[in-house]
């Protein structure tokens, strides 16, 4: 009798946990966690020197389920605690995963320190334009005029592009994709897993549930499907005339530079004092 | 030492075994796959009790190898289809899909 194979990502869950999660049906969360253990398998890294820090929300929940070091923290200080746990062991790969609540509203403040700061942490950051797990709060990723539970009429305020804030507050990688784009997604975290300084990939990802059935955007596939065609590399993305780009955006890595790095510049400060 | 026990579950697809310290590691045995060369006739293996039809696979398939059941259930409705592509793997959202190598 043959035997189905083993999905890699089977190997890395925790085996006490209930099956299937906790994520709405076609949320792509689960497609996001399931990029991340593939090119956390490609680079081969131990179990026990990858650390997985989250605070609240939908995405938070990723660490829950993966057999890794983890930390489920508070509410957007996922970044405060990584920087912790970088500092006390600089050799271990830290990823955080971050909602966009999370990151730059609740924890705006710890995102773009961490960005000046250039400390060598791989920020995963899921963008589904809503606060989904307390009920579809409009969030500073929700675009201008979107439905939420709590702009009814339509949202009012400006959108926060989560990638020219991490350039402008000094993020050393930085990188935009969707949880369509599985395969892209996987080869950007692996990059950004590999660079030294502080990364950051932004992911869209389809919330069907809450922000698609307030919005009137169909089921997951649709949404899917949107995501496909509104994601463009930047080439593509430059050749549309101005009235085409409403709604589109660019993904790709859009900064990928070497900067001395936080915990080098500590241990160099530290050894040099101890020489006097 | 604690003795695992092992819970048998039969569906139609075959048996699943599934040890007490780790129900994720199954193994799976399939009644109609019996040597490496069906794989061709069964591509895909869908794991029922982790899918939430979602119909994310059904809907992304280049090949239209999967097909809903009215139900909403994917199934595999063409497995002569198949490119091997492992897009129903990778955007399976629920981890329920594993798509065989070629």
């Amino acid at each position: 009798m043959a035997k189905i194979p083993q999905k890699i990502i089977h190997n890395y869950l925790r085996h006490r946990k209930q099956f299937p999660h906790v994520w709405c049906p076609g949320c792509s969360n689960g497609i996001i966690l399931g990029a991340i253990i593939r090119a956390i398998d490609e680079l081969k890294y131990e179990r026990d020197d990858v650390a997985m820090i989250s605070g609240i929300g939908c995405s938070s929940r990723m660490p829950v389920y993966v057999d890794f070091n983890t930390l489920h923290t508070l509410h957007g200080r996922a970044l405060a605690y990584a920087t912790g746990v970088k500092m006390f062991k600089p050799e271990m790969k830290v990823i955080v995963i971050t909602g966009d609540g999370d990151a730059t509203a609740i924890g705006g403040n710890h995102f773009i320190h961490a960005c000046r700061r250039n400390i060598d942490l791989t920020t995963i950051v899921v963008n589904n334009n809503i606060y989904g797990m307390t009920g579809g709060q409009y969030s500073p990723t929700t675009p201008t005029g979107d439905i939420a539970t709590t702009s009814p009429y339509g949202n009012i305020d400006p959108v926060f592009d989560i990638c020219k804030l991490a350039l402008g507050a000094g993020a050393t990688f930085v990188a935009r994709t969707t949880a369509y784009h599985v395969i892209e997604a996987q080869s950007f975290i692996k990059q950004a897993l590999e660079h030294k300084g502080f990364s950051i990939v932004e992911i869209m990802s389809a919330c069907p549930v809450i922000y698609g059935r307030l919005n009137k955007k169909g089921d997951a596939p649709a949404m899917m499907r949107e995501m496909k065609e509104n994601a463009l590399p930047l080439e593509k993305f430059d050749e549309l005339a101005p009235e085409e780009k409403q709604g589109k955006y660019i993904r790709g890595i859009f900064k990928q530079e070497i900067f001395p790095e936080y915990t080098e510049k500590y241990a160099e400060l530290v050894a040099s004092l101890q020489r006097e | 030492m604690l003795e695992k026990k092992n819970k048998i579950e039969k569906h139609k697809e075959g048996t699943i075994i599934k040890t007490e310290d780790s129900p994720v590691k199954m193994e799976v045995e399939v009644d109609e796959i019996k040597t490496e060369g069906d794989y061709k006739k069964s591509p895909v293996y869908i794991y029922h009790d982790w899918c939430v039809n979602c119909g994310i696979c059904v809907e992304f398939c280049p090949t239209k190898t999967l097909a809903k059941k009215p139900d909403g259930s994917p199934y595999v409705a063409n497995p002569e289809k198949c490119i091997h592509c492992e897009m129903c793997d990778r955007l399976c959202p629920n981890f329920a899909i594993t798509g065989a190598k070629r």
